[in-house]
This record gives structure tokens, sequence and C-alpha cells, in this order.
């Protein structure tokens, strides 16, 4: 290590930024001490590429947090000692110099390629010489002590350290297959990500696929870094590759479908979602593909047909509620709604009706009902609303019935402002008695809280209820004819 | 306010200071830049910006226009481009993009880069890649922790949770150990460290080594926080999706608090303008209902509305000269006092309005049924009613999480039909989404084990038992088990309720959620701190998979007079809720201990989803 000595004291002698001033200020120095312990923990803030055993530094009394005080502190900041360091290396870790970088001089092909001559001290700082960085002052941040590190015969171990401490190390060495994987197991077990990352780029150029895939499929922690990577760089092909290779079909298959978010044009789109319908999902994923290129297909054809149709301004219901978006690429339910709304009454043979709608994706009739409700109490087409949950026995008798609690009914149809006939009709329907008259009397459906204080044989609620509603009233009156009938048994 | 504590409780270390090294580096990196210079920031990076900086520090370091990274640059005469970014491939591309397309037109300009809080090597392979490697320099800003509040640091890492859960990448452990290793070096030594999770045991060993290498002199000073504790957020997952009713959390879900602070909207406000808000400590109206049960804030609010308005009716009868007074010197302070009554009460309104629409108390009393573990089939109605009404896709799929977690995976039978109703209602590439929650072990299927284990088997074949171990560590935290019914059983998490549990004097931290449930992951670390350690509580950490530690590190020396001993620091890998934060807050006066809370961001049910869902690139 004399070498690194020798180096670090050319670069003192010979730097023109002189850093340090020696004019002892005790007081400063206790009071600046906490600042110093805390840029001194942030080493990454300080470029401290250099390692000096002049750990008593006195500070020359710039204003702390000022900027000439970093970039003092830049090149004066380590604290560590040079005989401390030598002997952590004699050890074979590598404490050393365990800073990371702020600049970026070197190249990633110096990393993984290496050079043509056994990379040296020398080549290797050719090789920064000419990376074009020209930004900053050389002998500030980078001291040339730093380059020798390039020669040395890092182990594995070593290397992953000095990785994760942001500095450079030629991956190049690594050449045998075993060589290759120690490295990488290294780095899986240094815990760091973007170590990991950077050997298995590493290894991605330098072993032939099936091999890569071969030793990463029982190297989990690594495989999953290649794979985010895959992704993240949008390296789809070998990504695909290495799921069939690690027979994750189902993956592969939603992968591939996942590119279909990337596809603006909707014909393009639908082209390949048909595509997509072949891929080896799961059975029941299948129909959900098959479900999403029906429904665009669907929806190419209603978009062309109603934009015809509302430009022409022939039909009425386009004309009173203009369409604020296109129906494309919206979910089953939205399509549904929409063409409750503007198509409700066409025949089953449309593509663009209702019941085509709910056939063709077998809409389960909860969801149908509801989206339904929705899409008429919207309209205020109330008969609609009516229809919608009559149901006629064989003997023609009507009866109503709805496969959503009728609490719900009453809730989209008072959101959609239904007048209280119709609203109380919903809510006398509702079974749950408490529920009844929560909803009765929120929404003022008096006849049905009358008639269910009546039904409960509730004489002290109905006589309280008699001042909720208008003097006078007809209301007032039913409670009054109902107060005085003698044939009813009171509870209460 | 409505505990009283036991001992006193310390004061939080002063987090000023890693706002101005923050600050004093940027400077300098951008000094490293000298004359005029245009700055593209990425939109992740501009809240926490404002937080250290603001514009006219950036223009006295010659900044002089600002643009944001992904819009596409104004036309521009600069001679130098700034850019400050995350490490992202996709940034990278846009940069190249840009010094490409100068190449071409013949315009030279110098570029610099500077990564934050680190630089990726997968980064500079796309510059490399790009054949921009020599145009542009690049450097690393170390800005790690954002102090928040007095007692919050964040590190503004949402990606963290999706990067290390969902994709098994390790590459932001690094940063938590340099994040643990600053805070240690300015408020350490940390005498005794805690910790569950894989994540919080790898974070904890890469900083011991950091701190190994560094041979900080630490050694014999007085620690201003004693003890640290390391969480994963998976190991509960539970807390975080329950719906929030203390009010922070509260006004989290219903407006996103961003980097601490939040905009209030015209329904809010009452005018036709929105207003930025920052929420923390020194906001005297609202520190004091912060940590409170929505419930009790109204009446607190409006308690302080009478009073402020009895201090103003103090004008009347006063003469001339007490009139001076009081305008010189109280009436900024009650103008200030106002405003702020005002803001919150508005905040209060437009919550309650949003709420009742959602028919939030009935989505309540499901998400309690399901904690509590009864009438599963109703909540998994409810569940599917929400769905097919189109409510909202973020809660439909938080409410199924729930479900899962606490089932242990839904049934075959009604994942399915909830997964074909989700795809209808919310669109069919949310098929995406299901899959990424299946891989976390957010929204699972029961039985879906036998095939991990028919892998996992096969994998162990091929490999030595060492490797084999950590396989099947691998797998289990790929898809855990959730174990919640048991664990909750253990720990008792669902307090028993003996008459009516009363939100304004509560009596554990089951207040945070209407007194209906402990948060694990609060409970986990009462637990821990209580004992010392892990002894007793094995089968738990059996049922949370293992991975836990207690470490003491005997060259620290151990004075109980020490009140740095009574400070704690929470580190939550993955995101922290504010009801989490209340509930320790709570627990710290219970017992007379500070937390601070270390997190990667702060998080919310709602956070946690988006994060699983796949945007277009």
């Amino acid at each position: 290590m004399s070498r690194a000595r020798a180096d670090e004291e050319e670069y003192w002698h010979s730097s023109k930024f002189r850093a340090f001033t020696f004019d002892d200020e005790d007081d400063e120095l206790s009071q600046l001490k906490e600042s110093k312990r805390a840029v001194n923990s942030l080493r990454d803030i300080v470029d401290d590429d250099d390692d000096d055993d002049l750990e008593r530094v006195s500070w020359s009394g710039e204003p702390v947090g000022s900027i000439s005080w970093s970039i003092k502190e830049t090149a004066s900041s380590s604290t560590s000692s040079l005989e401390g360091r030598d002997s952590s290396l004699q050890k074979g870790s590598s404490s050393y110099a365990a800073f990371p970088k702020q600049v970026s001089s070197y190249s990633l092909s110096s990393l993984f390629k290496g050079r043509n001559k056994l990379p040296s001290f020398q080549s290797l700082s050719d090789a920064l010489s000419d990376t074009g960085v020209k930004n900053y002052t050389p002998e500030l941040r980078r001291p040339k002590a730093e380059y020798k590190d390039y020669g040395s015969d890092w182990s594995p171990r070593d290397t992953v350290r000095r990785m994760q401490r942001g500095k450079v190390c030629s991956l190049e060495r690594f050449r045998s297959l075993q060589d290759k994987l120690v490295l990488l197991d290294e780095a899986v077990a240094g815990h760091d990500g973007n170590v990991i990352t950077a050997v298995l780029i590493f290894l991605k150029r330098t072993l032939r696929r099936e091999i890569l895939f071969r030793e990463l499929e029982v190297r989990q922690v690594a495989l999953c870094h290649l794979i985010h990577f895959l992704k993240e760089t949008g390296e789809q092909k070998l990504l695909l590759d290495l799921l069939r290779f690690l027979d994750r079909t189902e993956e592969v298959a939603l992968s591939q479908y996942r590119e279909h978010l990337n596809i603006q044009d909707v014909e393009k789109r639908r082209e390949f979602l048909k595509g997509c319908i072949g891929l080896p999902f799961s059975a029941e994923d299948t129909s959900h593909i098959q479900d999403h290129y029906t429904l665009l297909e669907r929806q190419i054809i209603i978009e062309a047909n109603d934009r015809h149709l509302e430009t022409a301004g022939q039909s009425e219901i386009f004309r009173k509620y203009p369409r604020k978006a296109s129906i494309l690429n919206m979910p089953l339910v939205t399509t549904l709604f929409y063409s409750c709304f503007y198509h409700y009454t066409e025949a089953e043979g449309t593509f663009s009706s209702p019941t085509n709608l709910k056939k063709t994706f077998k809409i389960p009739d909860k969801q149908y009902v509801l989206t339904a409700l929705a899409a008429r109490a919207k309209l205020r087409a109330w008969d609609d609303v009516d229809a919608l949950f009559t149901t006629k026995n064989w003997l023609g008798y009507t009866k109503k019935k709805a496969p959503i609690g009728f609490h719900r009914v009453v809730e989209i149809l008072q959101r959609n402002n239904a007048p209280v006939q119709v609203l109380q009709e919903y809510v006398r329907l509702v079974e749950d008695v408490e529920t009844r008259l929560n909803l009765a009397t929120k929404y003022k459906c008096h006849d049905v809280v009358i008639e269910t204080y009546r039904d409960l044989k509730d004489r002290i609620q109905l006589t309280a209820y008699k001042c909720k509603v208008e003097r006078g009233s007809a209301e007032e009156d039913k409670i009054n004819s109902i107060l005085n009938n003698m044939q009813i048994r009171w509870k209460n | 306010m409505a505990f009283a504590g036991r001992r006193d409780v310390p004061e939080p270390p002063d987090f000023g200071i890693l706002k101005r090294l923050a600050r004093d580096q940027l400077i300098y990196l951008l000094e490293q830049l000298p004359g005029k210079k245009d700055l593209f920031i990425e939109a992740d990076l501009m809240s926490p910006l404002d937080r250290i900086a603001n514009v006219s520090i950036l223009k006295q370091h010659e900044v002089d226009k600002l643009y944001k990274v992904e819009s596409r640059p104004a036309i521009s005469a600069s001679d130098q481009f700034c850019f400050l970014v995350r490490p992202r491939i996709k940034t990278m591309r846009y940069i190249a993009d840009i010094v490409n397309a100068d190449k071409m037109s013949g315009r030279s300009r110098k570029y610099k880069i500077i990564f934050s809080p680190q630089k990726f090597y997968a980064c500079e392979m796309v510059l490399e890649e790009e054949g921009v490697f020599g145009d542009v320099t690049c450097d690393e800003w170390s800005f790690y922790l954002l102090p928040l509040d007095e007692d919050i640091i964040s590190m503004e890492l949402p990606e963290f949770f999706r990067d290390y859960f969902l994709e098994g990448d390790h590459r932001w452990i690094n940063s938590v150990a340099r994040a643990l290793q600053l805070l240690n070096s300015l408020y350490g030594p940390f005498g005794k460290a805690y910790g569950i999770g894989r994540c919080a045991k790898m974070s904890y060993e890469v900083w011991r080594d950091l701190e190994e290498e560094s041979e900080a002199d630490g050694q014999g000073r007085k620690p201003e926080i004693g003890n640290i504790f390391l969480m994963d957020r998976d190991t509960d997952y539970v807390t975080a999706l329950c719906s929030q009713v203390v009010y922070e959390g509260l006004v989290d879900d219903t407006f996103r608090i961003k980097c601490g602070s939040v905009d209030f909207g015209p329904d809010v406000t009452s005018s036709d303008k929105s207003i930025k808000v920052l929420l923390n400590a020194q906001d005297k109206v609202f520190s004091q209902i912060r940590n409170e049960h929505f419930s009790s804030v109204f009446g607190f609010l409006s308690q302080k509305s009478r009073n402020l308005q009895a201090q103003y009716d103090r004008r009347r009868g006063m003469d001339i000269k007490q009139m001076k007074n009081f305008v010189s010197q109280e009436l900024k302070g009650l103008k200030q006092e106002h405003r702020l009554l005002s803001l919150h009460i508005g905040a209060c309104e437009s919550i309650m309005k949003k709420k009742t629409k959602q028919d939030f108390q009935e989505m309540i009393k499901a998400e309690h049924s399901l904690l509590e573990g009864f009438d599963i089939r109703e909540s998994t109605s409810f569940i599917e009613e929400h769905i097919d009404r189109q409510v909202s896709p973020i809660e439909s799929l938080r409410l199924m999480c729930l479900l899962s977690i606490t089932e242990n995976g839904l049934i075959p039978k009604d994942y399915r039909s909830l997964k074909t109703q989700y795809l209808q209602s919310y669109g069919p590439e949310h098929l995406l989404t299901f899959h990424n929650l299946k891989r976390i072990g957010l929204l699972t299927e029961q039985s879906a084990g036998e095939t991990l284990t028919a892998v996992e088997s096969k994998v162990s074949k091929l490999v030595t038992d060492r490797a084999a171990g950590k396989i099947t560590d691998a797998f289990n935290s790929l898809a855990r088990k959730s174990n919640f019914r048991a664990i909750s059983k253990k720990l008792g998490l669902i307090p028993r309720v003996d008459g009516e549990y009363d939100l304004k004097m509560p009596r554990d931290m089951a207040y945070v959620f209407s007194g209906a449930y402990v948060p694990l992951s609060c409970k986990i670390i009462e637990q821990v701190l209580e004992r010392r350690g892990w002894l007793g509580l094995e089968e738990v950490v059996r049922l949370l998979n293992g991975n836990e530690f207690s470490v003491s590190d005997s060259a620290v020396e151990d004075n109980p007079t020490w009140e740095s001993q009574r400070v704690i620091l929470a580190v939550f890998l993955g995101g922290c809720t504010f009801s989490e934060i209340a509930a320790l807050r709570f627990l710290g006066k219970e017992r007379g201990c500070k937390f601070i809370f270390l997190t990667t961001a702060i998080t919310n049910s709602a956070r946690m989803m988006e994060a699983m869902i796949e945007a277009k690139a």
C-alpha cells in the first residue's frame, strides 16, 4: 500500500486546492463537532476520494453550511486512518475508502468489457481521461490515488463491496463460469439490488442465455432482479424467453397481454387482443381475454354507429343528452350503462342492445338490474324502472321482485331525484322494518311511515309522527283516521 | 390531550440539520455546473425539494428556468441542462433523447444528471447504450431523509413498496442502510436494535457493515435515540388496508397528504380557490386533533370556535389603549387560528359529505366483521355489491384484499366470481392487477399453496441444502400465508367489548380503529419493547414467518438514566400509515417514551393498491 500513500502525498503536495488550514481553533472545533459528525456521516455528500491521516483537522472558520465550507469538506472529510485501512485490507475485507463517488467518470464498458491489455493502473486512467468528462476539476474531485484500485485483484467479495460503495471495479476478470457465479452469489449476499443487477448485466453479456437462465433458476433472488430489469428496460423478447425457459407459461401470457396497454389505436389494439386469445392463460383467464376482445370489437361498432347518429342529429336522445366521451376501451358495466341509456329499447339482435350485451357476456342479473336501474333513473324513465322489477306469474298477477335489496333500489332512485310517489313504492318493499322506517322517514315517504306504524300497532310513534306532516294535509287525515280506528288493537 | 402521560415523554431530537445537509449538498452540486442553467426536475422530487429549498435559492445558484421531467422541454436557449431525477430507466431515455436531438441539430450544451438518492448501474448502462455516456456528467444527491414533522422522517420512496415486495428487487436496501447510518451518526449510537422481516434483516446487516467500515467515533457519545425497531410492511398488511378514522389518516385517505402538506380544494375552503396547507406540529389546531378519532374532532373544533369567539368578543368594552394592545398583540394570532379552524372545519364537512355518499358506515361495519372473523358471507356480498355498483375501483380492491388476508385467501368460488365481476365493472386489463396481487400475497385463492410447493420441491432438488433454505425463504416471502386469525388471537388484537368504547378517552391503541382492532404492527412493537426482545413471542414469530432479531450493541454505553433509552426509531420498510403513527404516539404517551418514525414513504390502502396496477409504459 505504499504506492497509495505516495500517490496521496503527491496529491496533497501538488493540489492547488489546499483545503486544510492548520491554524488551530479549538473552540470552533468543539462547536462544529456536531455538524462535522453529521457531515462525516454523510460520506456521500463529500467526495472523499482520498484518505489521509490528518484526522484532527482544524477548521478554517468558514460558516458551517456555506458552499465553500462544503467544498473544503470535499477534500478533507475522510476520517479513517491509513493504518486502519491497511490492516483491514490484509484481512481481506475492504473497508478501505468505502465511500461512494459522486462523479461517474468511468464507463460501464470499462466495467464489463474491460480492456485488451491486462487491466493496469496506467491503462485505466487513460480510459478515464477519454470519457469526455470535463465539467469538474479532476484534482478536486478525483485524486489519482483512487485509480490504483483498478489493478488490484479484488476477491469477488471485495468487488461486490466496492461496487456497493459506488466504486469502479472491472468485472472482466471473472471469466470462468464458476467465478461469475461466485460473484453473483456474493452480490446477492450483499443485499444490494443495484449491484446484483450490475453483475447480471455483466453475466447477460458474457454468457449464453441458456446457461444464464439455468443458473438463475436456482438463484431466485437474482432471478427476480433480472426479470425486473428486463421489464424496466423493455427487453420483452428476452423476458419471454426466460419465462418460457422457467416454464412460467401463465406469466408468458400475461406479459404479452400487458403490451396492449401501449397500443393506442383501437383497431390495432383489437387485432392484438385477438392474438392474445391463444396465449397459454389459465382456462378462467382465457375467457376473460376472449371477453376483452369481444367487448372492444362491440365498442368499435357501437362507437362508429353512434358517432354517425350524433352528427346526423336525427336521434332525439343524442340531441338531448350529447355523449360526453367515447365508449371505446370502457369497462363492460360502463358499456352496459351506455347501452341502457341510449339503446334501451333496441331488439336483441343489435350489438348495442342491453339484452345482447347481457347475453354475450353472461352478465349476472344483479349486475344487470343495478346498471339498468341507474341508467333509466338517470333519464327519469320511471316506467322502465317499474318494468324492471315487475314480474308476472302464470296467473297474470304482477309482483315486484329484485335481485338486489330494495333499499339499494331506493338509494339509487333517490340519488337521481326520483319523486316521492316513485320512491315510496320501493321504500314500501324494503323488507327489514327498521330500514324501511329509516328510509321512509329520511325521504319523507309519509304514507309508508304511517302504514308501517299502523302495522306495528305503535300508537305512540304514530301520534308523534303527526307533527312531521303538514297541518291539514291528506297525511294528517290519514293518521287521524287510523288513530280513531277502533278495530286496531294497539300495542301501546 | 385526553390521555395523561405517566412519565414525561422525551422531546424529539432536532431533525432540522437533515434539511440543511440536503440543501447544502444540492447547492454544492449545482455549483459544479457553473453559469446559467436550466433545471429539469422529476415530478416526484418537486414536493420534497420544496420542503428544503425554494426557487430563490435555486435562482441564486444560477438556475434559470425550471422544467418538469416528462413534459417536452420548451425551446430553451440555455447552454447548460441540469436534471434532478430518480434513478429510473425511463428518465434516462428521456434525457438521452434530449441529448441526441441536440446532437442531431448540431447544438452543443453541457448536461448534468443529479441522481437522488443514488445512482444505479443500470441507469448508466442505458446512457451508454443510448450513446450519450460521455456527453453527460453524473452526480449523486444523497437526499435520503426528509423530516416531514418533528417525529416523522420520510425517505419519499413510495416505489420501495412495489420494487421490493412485488418485484423482489433489493435496490433500495442500500439506501435504507445509508439512511440508518446517517441517523445513527447524528442521533445515535442506537444501543438496541429490534426487527422483523426479511428486508428489515437485510437492511440491518448492510447498515452494520457500513458502520464497521466507517469506524465512526460514536463510542462514548451520549445518544439522542437509543433504540431502533425495523419492520417490513408485509408483516402487517391488515392495518394498512383498513379505512382510517383518526383525523390525520382520514385527511390522508380523503385528500392525500403529499410530503406533509395537503391541497384543500374549493369544497373545503368555501371559496373558488385551493389552498395548500402544511400539516404538522406547528399548526396549533391540527396538532391537537391529528391523532383524535374523527368522532371527537367535531366537538373539539366547536369548543375551539366558541373560545375564539369569546376572545374576539373581549374587544367590546375595551378602551382605545386596550384595543390598540389587542390589535397589535393578539389579533394576528387570533386571525391565524381562525383561518386554521375554518379550514379544518371545512375539511371535516367535506369528509363527512364524501363518506356519507360512500356508505362509510356500512363499509366500516363490513371491515370490522372481517377483522373479527364473523359474518364473512355478508361481508363478501357487501364487497360484491360494491364492485357491481362501480363505487370505486381502489376501494373494491382494498376490501377484497382485506377479505383475503384475514381469511388466508378467498375460497375459489368467491375468488372467481369477485374477479369476474371486478373485471366487468372496472375493466378487463385489471387481470394484470389480480396477477400482481396474487404474487405479492395480498389477494389469493385458498389451496393455491399446492402449485407453489410443487415448484419449490422441484427447485430444491436441484440445489444444495443451504441454497434450498434460501429458496424456501424466497418462496415464503413471495406468497406467505397471513395467519391473521391466529395472530390476532395470540396477541389479543380484537379488544373484548364490555360496554361502549369511549373514543374520547382511549384505553388502548385500538381507538385508532374505533376500538375494534389494535393495529398488529404497533402491537408487535409494544410487545417487543416491553419484553426487551422476542422472548415469549415464539409462536407469534412463527406465525409471522420469522426473520426476527434483537441485538444489543455491547460497545454502546447503556445508561438507563438517559432519555434516549426512551426514544425509539420505528422504521417501516414499505410504508407506514397515519393510523399507525397515531397509535404509537398514543403508546408513547402511555409509556413515557417517544417514537420517531422513519418510513420509506407515508402510505395508505389506496397507495398500496395503486402500486399494484399496471400502467402503460
